[in-house]
């Protein structure tokens, strides 16, 4: 009997044994809570006449978007009201990381300014516009351009005949690329493919003579001077289509609607707060001694800079910056606040109001959601991976 | 032998001295530094007398009608007549004693713990006022015996925020804990789930986790059973912000050296002694400023309740511009709840910036 107890115990003080006992009543436990959630959701679906499956994704959606980058209208599926979304929030989010790094790196550096004024407005910036909620925010822009906006078209606000601004957004002209185009863009292309050679050989002929030369101008002629000139012998093959009055709104041109520009506006302003600390802690982190260093060897200023100081503080800054990204594409989602129809305001929305399979709808958009964050999280390791220092 | 004589001081130069020197050196250093202040000034000349104008000097503070009120400037008229909505929400006027007697009992019942001497009792104590708190503030602001009932549908404004930070924190934590644990477990079906519900939580936008809680939620639970909107929206939070937590406290539990845990089972420690009483308290005072600023998200984030049909301080806006009395007034609305937030959050991210250079002793004295 004692021999009994002793080798139950034994059993249970096992590491390896109570581990696995341990694992498998979680494993069983979580099972259980989904089972039992699932159970009770079917019931609860059945009852409220609700069908299920990812068949309403063929089913015509109905309503109306008013900005899409493919073509929809109210006969379109619920599959394009996906698409249409998902490209919506793609298409601010970009828009928002090119302002927002513009406009962090620009306070971030302007922070640490010689000069009191600039880097106590940059710190002001910060502060303020860093410890106000982003949701707010985005309410409070969209607020002000609406007021400020004129009403009706005849009173659009004009600037230079170019761009029009009314509530219904800002209008403005629209490129048109012909075909011709594509030749310049390959030889902006071949300019590129140009230029790393040409710095190869330059820093070949460095390394053998300890000669360096400016490349600059060499780069500047074949990337942006060749296309330029062929531009214009192909007779600049872009046309633009102005923004015109026809009948109650603009015809032609580019139509960017308040929804739209608040939204990147808001997202890019907060953004930028957290992608300029990132800009300061990346300089701030480099050691004094390491620009002295490089000034005591003879470097130039902007040798120093662009071969010692900036590699190391762009691998401190360089995450943080990526993450914001991620950040700021999540942040998006907001835009449902103000109506801009991106992912979750018209499909996780509008779509799951009329169709009521929340399940299905809130799963595949925080799929969306998902893919996106580990592609920045992918981009990321990547760019870790070739920031990291190499020891020799 | 030599005799020497002080010659005369002369004062220094007048570029070296005073406010000369300092809008010299930190002003107009240089060309470019120059061109820079100038624009900088203007930058402010553009945008402060308007800002000014619009905010108090062409503003109305008197007791007038939105139609006597100026469109050109701010009406705070209209925030002084909605300051109970944006403080307390709907909550019934006669019932704010309430509201005041819960935030009060935070600084009564922080305080109670010093009267004591005693280590042990000190700890008991906390760990009583901790558990009872929750219940008695519950008990106070949604009523029952002897208390009139205030739906929680009621509950509004800066109120509302508050609570939803407050249980989102404090109930976020030990689902944290167990995450950033069960992160580091050497147990590999634990250490998946936890890494797949971090990473899950982190991937996706917190808004659609407050739909999935606000509408999928309650298919989960079985017939005839109600949560309530506000629980929803609560669970939805904790369970977004436990996430955040558990990967603030994992850094923490990272930093802890090796020796420790080595320390602590050549001890003889279980792990549950080991952990509680070597590992987690170090872990924790790391983490502190990072959870302060894992707050200041949390606190940001509650505004994001207004999309699920809660009336925070920012749906208040919306709500009481649509009163016809007041319509249009949604600028000073967002004005005003702009300030109050940021005033907290400033102040909490300040708080955040002091213990972090208060843990950070040892770091200064390296730059030393």
């Amino acid at each position: 009997m004692k021999n009994k107890a002793n080798f139950l115990s034994n059993y249970l003080n096992n590491n390896e044994i109570r581990a696995f006992l341990f694992q498998a009543i979680t494993v069983v436990a979580i099972f259980y809570f989904f089972y039992a959630a699932f159970d009770n959701m079917f019931d609860n679906i059945a009852a409220r006449g609700i069908s299920t499956g990812y068949g309403f994704l063929d089913d015509e959606s109905g309503f109306n978007i008013a900005e899409s980058l493919i073509e929809y209208s109210s006969a379109s599926s619920n599959l394009t009201v996906f698409y249409v979304g998902i490209l919506n929030t793609l298409l601010v989010s970009f828009v928002g990381i090119i302002f927002a790094s513009v406009i962090g790196l620009l306070i971030g550096i302007a922070r640490l300014s010689s000069n009191w004024l600039i880097a106590k407005l940059a710190n002001g910036y910060i502060e303020l516009f860093r410890n106000i909620p982003i949701l707010l925010q985005i309410v409070f822009w969209y607020n002000i351009l609406l007021i400020n906006s004129p009403r009706s078209i005849k009173d659009s606000a004009n600037v230079l005949d170019l761009i029009f601004i009314n509530s219904r957004g800002f209008f403005m002209p629209k490129p048109i690329f012909e075909f011709e185009f594509l030749i310049v863009f390959l030889f902006f292309l071949a300019g590129l493919v140009g230029r790393f050679f040409i710095k190869k050989h330059y820093n070949k002929l460095r390394d053998e003579t300890g000669k360096s030369t400016n490349t600059f101008f060499h780069s500047l002629l074949l990337v942006f001077g060749l296309p330029l000139i062929v531009f214009f012998l192909l007779g600049s093959p872009i046309q633009f289509s102005y923004p015109e009055v026809q009948g109650f709104n603009f015809a032609g041109g580019m139509n960017l609607s308040l929804e739209f520009i608040a939204l990147a506006l808001a997202l890019s302003i907060y953004t930028a707060t957290y992608i300029a600390e990132a800009v300061r802690a990346g300089i701030e982190s480099v050691n004094i001694g390491q620009k002295e260093a490089a000034y005591s060897l003879g470097l130039t200023k902007t040798q120093s800079l662009k071969m010692v100081i900036l590699p190391q503080a762009l691998r401190v800054a360089i995450p943080p910056i990526i993450n914001q990204y991620l950040n700021l594409t999540k942040n998006s989602s907001l835009a449902t606040a103000i109506a801009y129809p991106d992912l979750v305001g018209t499909f996780a929305g509008t779509v799951l109001n009329q169709v009521g399979q929340a399940i299905e709808i809130i799963i595949m958009t925080m799929l969306v959601y998902l893919a996106i964050s580990l592609f920045i999280s992918f981009v990321l390791n990547v760019v870790n991976a070739k920031l990291s220092i190499k020891g020799r | 032998m030599a005799t020497y004589e002080l010659k005369n001081k002369k004062s220094p130069p007048i570029s070296e001295i005073g406010v000369i020197k300092w809008l010299h050196e930190n002003l107009f250093s240089s060309l470019f530094n120059s061109i820079l202040t100038l624009f900088a000034l203007y930058l402010l000349y553009l945008i402060i007398p308007p800002l000014a104008d619009w905010l108090y000097f062409g503003a109305e503070f008197g007791n007038v009608t939105n139609d006597q009120c100026t469109r050109e400037a701010a009406c705070w008229t209209y925030i002084g007549k909605k300051l109970n909505l944006y403080i307390y929400g709907f909550y019934p006027e006669e019932h704010y004693w309430r509201i005041h007697l819960t935030f009060a009992l935070v600084a009564v019942f922080s305080f109670i713990p010093r009267l004591f001497k005693n280590n042990a009792h000190r700890f008991k104590l906390i760990a009583f006022l901790f558990i009872s708190y929750p219940i008695l503030a519950f008990y106070l602001l949604y009523g029952g015996i002897g208390l009139e009932v205030v739906e929680t549908h009621k509950w509004g404004g800066l109120t509302l925020t508050i609570i939803i930070a407050a249980v989102g924190i404090v109930a976020s934590f030990p689902i944290g804990i167990l995450m950033a644990l069960g992160r580091q477990s050497k147990m590999k079906v634990i250490r998946f789930f936890s890494v797949l519900y971090i990473e899950f939580i982190r991937g996706v936008p917190l808004i659609t986790i407050l739909f999935m809680a606000s509408v999928v939620l309650p298919l989960f639970f079985s017939e005839g059973i109600d949560v309530d909107k506000l629980l929803r929206a609560l669970i939805g939070i904790t369970l977004f912000q436990a996430a955040y937590i558990a990967e603030v406290i994992r850094g923490g539990l990272q930093a802890i050296p090796r020796g420790q845990y080595e320390a602590a089972d050549a001890m003889g420690l279980s792990f549950f002694q080991k952990t509680s009483l070597i590992i987690l308290p170090q872990a924790l005072k790391i983490s502190i400023p990072n959870i302060v600023g894992s707050f200041i998200s949390l606190f940001k984030d509650t505004t994001l309740v207004l999309i699920i049909g809660l009336f925070d301080m920012l749906a208040i806006v919306g709500l009481s511009t649509s009163d016809v009395n007041w319509l249009g007034r949604e600028t000073e609305g967002y004005v005003f709840v702009a300030f109050v937030l940021w005033i907290i959050l400033y102040s909490m991210s300040k708080y955040s910036k002091n213990i972090e250079k208060r843990y950070n002793t040892e770091l200064d004295k390296e730059k030393l």
